[in-house]
């Protein structure tokens, strides 16, 4: 479970988060939703403890990222913007680093990457160095080291950019499998269908603010508008 | 997981990682610790041999109308300078010299002889090429031939007047050089420690480097950054890292060194240099403290530059800074005092000078240069953990 409580964060004169507040419950996917510069991906690096936020409070598993950040990303499987791994260490080996540095012993380590390579299909590339892997390659490396200590919330920064088609329906299978699991997952992107394709909560956000929140079908009901991407089009036109 | 754990890991995979890294292998095995002293060696061996050789060789003199002096010439000859005779005036012996088709041109006016008879100074020219590096050793040595056949005429114009010529002699210098062979050879060495501390930083470079800023830019830092692990384990597992290279690349250039300088054949001229495996062990351990100083250096750079380019175009002066205080010793001929052993670098190349010269440093001279330097180290080490505290850290 990942709470925020109005969040704020500052780069010098730009306000980039606004007093946001945001709940991603256990077994639900949440999609933060906004267009590009809307400071999703700052509230996503303030939830995954990469800053500190000025004002405002945000819990993982009830673990303040303020007060206990070590223990709040111990609880945490993240996948950043750029999925961004090493190119002169294998993929197993990329995600055998992150287990051990997450604290996993060894063996258990060798066994889950066995574990999480057959269940994203990435057997071809496992031992292959990853320069030169494809950016479908490189996303499942960096989703496998994201899952390798079994977290309970995971936090994915546009996942599926730069993703073809399979990929990205292979993606969705595997969050849709992680959260009957009963995992919390919490993932930003500013593709309509990406979120309405797979989202049980979604959050709005525009100009740093919380603009909506609810399921697909209340936030449309709330703005009157047809579907998802029209009450998307009409929130963000009314933003400041 | 405890503090050193995660500062294990990383190493291990910041060395391993680059340990795949031509770059990285290229400078810290190869270029530095190889090219260095080959460079090195050759360089010496080339002076020695010029000047072994510059002793032994003919020394050649064109002379133009040597006619007019044949008393010289014969002079000249007896004194082993093979002459030949050209039919050049004034500007064609100016030219010839210029363009080096001969080294030096002695060309005798038409007055010589009459002059000399009369007892007045008489003329003689000579052209050379101070410039040309080749040649000068042996204009110096004609000159000095000269001198000798000009004091020689007048010891014997002295004597047919009926005075003892010693009044020409009122001091009689003697030069008496009291250095050792082993300081004279340190001397010529002088470089040697440069090197070393040069090579060493230089085999850390690329990892420091890499390890913060090359993972900025891949996106991998903010990945390991949203890890539970404290900041300080992640950045103290690079610098370590970092100073194994640099330790590995030391090691590589000290036992290079050793192995060449048995082949430069100082001995034929009176140097020996005392540098076997105890030495090569004493230098490597002097020189350990600079590396986490230069490890933490270079990781200040890569923290705080922008991109990998911003950061690589520091590197020039993040290598030769740490090495600066030992140019500046080098050319003000500063000798060892306590003071002086506590700059971090200059105090490292006191005490391998020192050991090489077989004059051991006391143990306070020891334990001043390896605290100071690792007191500098810790300073700098606190920097680079503020910064990798700083959210910027990530660009």
């Amino acid at each position: 479970m990942i709470e925020a409580r109005a969040l704020c964060k500052r780069f010098g004169p730009v306000a980039a988060v606004r007093e946001v507040s945001l709940t991603a419950a256990d077994g639900r996917i949440t999609g933060l939703l906004g267009p590009n510069g809307a400071g999703k991906s700052t509230t996503l690096r303030l939830l995954y403890t990469v800053l500190r936020p000025d004002a405002g409070e945000a819990l993982i598993d009830g673990s303040s990222v303020r007060s206990a950040p070590l223990e709040a990303a111990r609880r945490l499987g993240v996948l950043p913007s750029g999925a961004g791994i090493y190119p002169n260490l294998t993929a197993r080996e990329n995600i055998l680093y992150f287990a051990h540095l997450q604290g996993v012993p060894r063996g258990e380590a060798r066994a889950r990457t066995v574990e999480l390579v057959r269940m994203l299909e990435m057997e071809e590339c496992a031992d292959r160095r990853a320069r030169g892997f494809s950016q479908g390659e490189r996303v499942k490396t960096a989703l496998a080291r994201a899952l390798v200590h079994r977290p309970r919330n995971l936090i994915l920064d546009e996942p599926t950019n730069g993703l073809d088609v399979p990929a990205v329906r292979s993606l969705r299978r595997l969050l849709k499998a992680l959260r009957d699991a009963g995992h919390c997952v919490l993932f930003s992107s500013h593709v309509m269908q990406e979120v309405s394709a797979l989202c049980d909560e979604v959050v709005v956000i525009g100009a740093g603010t919380v603009l909506a929140a609810g399921t697909p079908g209340e936030i449309a009901a709330r703005t009157g508008a047809e579907g998802l991407e029209d009450a998307f089009v009409r929130l963000i036109g009314a933003a400041p | 997981m405890s503090m050193l754990r995660a500062l294990l890991i990383v190493f291990a995979k910041e060395f391993r990682e680059n340990l795949r890294e031509r770059r990285t292998l290229v400078t810290a095995l190869i270029l530095g610790p190889l090219l260095g002293p080959v460079l090195f060696a050759a360089l010496i061996n080339l002076q020695i041999h010029r000047g072994a050789a510059a002793a032994d060789r003919p020394l050649a003199l064109a002379v133009a109308h040597g006619e007019r002096a044949p008393h010289l010439l014969a002079y000249l000859a007896q004194s082993g300078v093979a002459v030949t005779a050209v039919g050049l005036d004034r500007d064609a012996a100016r030219h010839a010299v210029a363009l080096h088709r001969e080294p030096r041109v002695l060309w005798v006016p038409e007055e010589f002889g009459r002059l000399l008879a009369q007892g007045t100074p008489a003329p003689l020219e000579l052209y050379t090429d101070a410039a040309d590096v080749g040649s000068a050793a042996d204009s110096e040595r004609l000159r000095a031939i000269l001198a000798q056949y000009s004091a020689t005429l007048a010891h014997l114009r002295i004597l047919a007047r009926g005075i003892d010529p010693l009044v020409l002699n009122p001091v009689a210098v003697q030069d008496v050089d009291v250095s050792t062979p082993a300081a004279r050879s340190v001397l010529l060495l002088g470089a040697l420690s440069y090197l070393m501390l040069l090579t060493m930083l230089m085999g850390g470079v690329y990892l420091a480097i890499d390890a913060t800023a090359g993972e900025r830019e891949r996106g991998t830092l903010e990945a390991l950054l949203t890890l539970p692990v404290p900041r300080a384990a992640l950045l103290l597992g690079k610098m370590l890292a970092t100073c194994a290279y640099m330790v590995i690349s030391l090691t590589l250039t000290v036992v290079a060194f050793a192995v060449l300088l048995r082949f430069v054949g100082l001995e034929r001229f009176g140097m020996s240099i005392n540098f076997g495996a105890a030495v090569g062990l004493r230098v490597i351990l002097y020189c350990l403290p600079l590396a986490p100083l230069g490890a933490a250096l270079m990781t200040i750079v890569a923290a705080f530059t922008r991109t990998y380019r911003e950061a690589q175009s520091w590197l020039g002066l993040v290598i030769v800074l740490p090495t600066l205080p030992l140019v500046f010793a080098g050319s003000l001929g500063l000798r060892p005092s306590l003071p002086l052993m506590s700059v971090p670098s200059l105090g490292q190349h006191f005490l391998i000078t020192s050991l090489l010269r077989a004059e051991p440093l006391p143990p306070p001279y020891v334990a001043l240069s390896v605290g100071a330097t690792l007191a500098v180290a810790a300073l700098l080490t606190l920097i680079a953990a503020r910064l990798y505290r700083r959210e910027a850290l990530l660009g």
